[in-house]
């Protein structure tokens, strides 16, 4: 293999059951028409990660055509602001099409492709997955039918344009609350009709197995890299490392690597409006154990086991679930929780952009809060790694909204 | 004994030379108490009733039956009036057969257990759930076992030779075979390649085989229960509610008259 691709590791470590359990998390919950589909995956799965020849392709649209490795910034200014730890960015705002989606969708591209699938259907929150899906697609020459909530359509709507650029087709949904588990609903219903002939590209660590599995592999790259960033441009790895959690995905993508290190894995759930009422979508922190969605996961729900409405400024954090594994990680004690309302989101989101010139996604602007918080009570000689998962540029729209046409305002009121 | 009432009511069907109609509609759909005259009009002629426990996110159904949920779970819907809902059909019907089926985590989130116990209170014969396979039923299973409820497993077009042979090994009362790869209230499948899939799980299996998922017209139900044990009516039922929505007399007409065509299409005394 091509020395660049060294510092990927290719052992799939700490991998579920035969039957896709993290402990008593994960598992297929699926439709009957569904389990065929599923094994025929999970084999194509496994048979292409054993390939070199796959994943030679893989690491080299990583490199060439995603633009990895991203780089690992010092944020120098913003950690001096704060006078605590050092914050250390994960730029997977960098990546084409400018968040971490598009690792998964390259490999589950390449996957479709191998299985012979000539449509691609995806579910979409914020509208990165889906644009990452419909980037694939077109660079394969594949039909793609990207689900949204129509919700979500009118807060992403440059995403859900950039996607028809792409040449895919967005279908609005509006059952349930039109947002991101709505949309997954209909991806699911998609393909339990079209299970022969299509491959669903799920954009995050759920969904029945082997996809939190497969997810988590191709994201893996970004706490691989980080790894190695580290030791080399600082001579350590961090103390801390933290991420968003939507899904999970970045989250996993960053922290599975670093599982077997010295070091605090930190989730960051989104809490919306505050944890004590029910508008967040902080499914670990306000949740318990239920099954959506294909697996067993913490899930915000009512008493009767009803899937609750969720709040998130941020479309791609706003779920009512969680991937099993992270669950799985919670349960065993090796990964910690910590939360950040919309306001403080949007308050890091500013801070970052006066300080640093970066404009964060506001999904990565709740990881970001959150070390923020955390850098403050620590020793300037200490080091927080947080997932820079993806770029601001889509949320424009929702934070002229709360800050009104000044920009000044916003880099000001932060600072 | 509510575990032989299912076999009875197919033995019944079948000393009638006919297929047993499987009728399912939504508990709590429009309302919990429109809901108890619909689910007695059904009972009238169904031989088995289905009654589905409301969800939020029903991901194996299509629209009807969607918005079904929805209407449910808008009138405040809860498991303690879908049981009592079930117990007033029993009340009823002694002798019919009744399955609740519906979405693993309305029975995750009252414990297994304690689900089943109330299943079977409620005097249900047996359950189904869409997204409880055989991989995850173990605990399931047991607590239905443990009540005397039977596991209806589903068979769908996809499923391989092993996994049909799985749902045999694993299912009690009657396997459901799913007549198209896609969501309730699809077109249904071809009847010739169904009757293809309906006669080789009676190869594999003694359980009665009943056929669902699509069937919407009185000719699809007539020429699928020249073959099958039973055939399965829920969507197109289902759509009385929303045709008839704030008319609770005609909702309740349209569905007896449905109700009874369909049953007329069972072959009475006219299958082999
Ligand atoms: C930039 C960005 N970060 C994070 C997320 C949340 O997803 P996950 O938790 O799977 O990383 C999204 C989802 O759309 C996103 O676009």
């Amino acid at each position: 293999m091509n020395k660049d691709f060294r510092m990927y590791d290719m052992e799939i470590r700490h991998a579920p059951d035969a039957g896709g359990h993290f402990d008593r998390f994960g598992g297929k919950y699926a439709a009957e028409t569904l389990m065929g589909p599923l094994a025929e995956l999970e084999a194509a799965f496994y048979a292409s990660w054993e390939d070199e020849s796959f994943q030679a392709e893989r690491l080299r649209l990583l490199q060439q055509y995603v633009g990895r490795p991203t780089p690992l910034y010092h944020a120098e200014h913003l950690s001096r602001a704060i006078g605590g730890a050092q914050i250390i960015l994960k730029r997977e705002d960098l990546t084409h099409t400018g968040a971490h989606k598009i690792n998964n969708t390259i490999g589950q591209g390449l996957l479709a492709q191998r299985m012979g699938k000539k449509r691609v259907i995806a579910e979409t929150g914020a509208g990165q997955h889906g644009v990452a899906t419909a980037t694939v697609a077109a660079m394969f020459d594949m039909q793609c039918d990207v689900y949204m909530g129509r919700e979500d359509m009118r807060r992403q709507a440059p995403n859900v344009f950039r996607m028809e650029l792409l040449g895919a087709r967005v279908i609005p949904v509006d059952c349930g609350s039109g947002t991101l588990k709505d949309a997954l609903n209909e991806a699911l219903r998609d393909w339990v009709a079209s299970c022969e002939t299509t491959f669903y590209i799920i954009g995050t660590v759920a969904g029945p197995h082997p996809y939190p599995l497969m997810v988590r592999q191709y994201h893996a790259v970004i706490g691989q890299e980080a790894r190695a960033q580290c030791l080399e441009q600082f001579g350590r790895l961090p103390d801390v490392a933290m991420a968003c959690v939507g899904g999970g995905s970045n989250a996993m993508g960053l922290l599975h690597p670093l599982r077997d290190d010295d070091i605090r894995l930190v989730a960051v759930e989104a809490a919306g409006h505050g944890l004590d009422g029910d508008e967040h979508a902080a499914s670990m922190l306000a949740g318990r154990p239920g099954i959506l969605h294909g697996n067993l996961t913490y899930l915000l729900e009512d008493a009767e086991g009803q899937i609750k409405g969720t709040h998130s400024i941020s479309a791609g954090l706003d779920y009512p679930g969680v991937g099993p594994e992270l669950a799985a990680m919670y349960e065993a004690g090796r990964l910690e929780l910590d939360s950040a309302t919309d306001d403080q989101a949007l308050e890091a989101f500013s801070r970052l952009a006066h300080t640093e010139g970066i404009l964060p996604a506001l999904e990565s602007s709740h990881a970001l809060a959150a070390a923020m918080r955390m850098a403050a009570d620590m020793s300037p000689d200490e080091m927080i790694l947080v997932n820079l998962s993806g770029r601001g540029d889509k949320d424009l729209d929702t934070v002229m909204q709360v800050f009104g046409k000044d920009a000044k305002a916003a880099a000001g009121g932060a600072a | 004994m509510s575990l032989d009432r299912l076999q009875s009511c197919f033995e019944r069907c079948k000393a009638e030379s006919r297929a047993a109609l499987v009728g399912y509609l939504t508990a709590g759909d429009p309302n919990p108490a429109t809901s108890e005259k619909l689910l007695h009009v059904l009972a009238k002629s169904a031989d088995i009733i289905e009654i589905g426990m409301p969800f939020s996110d029903p991901m194996a159904d299509g629209p009807s039956i969607q918005a079904a949920s929805e209407r449910s779970l808008a009138a405040g819907t809860k498991m303690h009036d879908v049981f009592h809902l079930c117990l007033s059909v029993r009340k009823a019907r002694p002798e019919a057969g009744i399955v609740l089926m519906g979405y693993a985590n309305v029975a995750y989130a009252m414990g297994y257990e304690h689900f089943a116990e109330q299943a079977a209170l409620a005097g249900a014969d047996g359950v189904l759930i869409v997204d409880i396979p055989p991989e995850e039923s173990g605990d399931f299973d047991a607590a239905l076992k443990a009540h005397a409820l039977h596991s209806i497993r589903l068979v769908a077009p996809t499923s391989s030779v092993q996994r049909r042979e799985l749902a045999a090994k694993t299912a009690s009362g009657f396997i459901y075979y799913v007549s198209l790869t896609g969501i309730t209230g699809a077109e249904m499948g071809a009847v010739s390649d169904i009757r293809t899939q309906v006669d080789s799980l009676h190869n594999q299996s003694g359980l009665p085989i009943c056929v669902g998922f699509g069937i919407k017209t009185v000719e699809q139900a007539r020429s699928v229960a020249a073959f099958a044990d039973g055939v399965v009516i829920g969507s197109h039922f289902v759509s009385c509610i929303a045709e008839h929505a704030g008319n609770e007399s005609a909702m309740l007409a349209a569905l007896d008259k449905t109700c009874a065509a369909m049953r007329a299409a069972m072959g009475n005394g006219s299958k082999p």
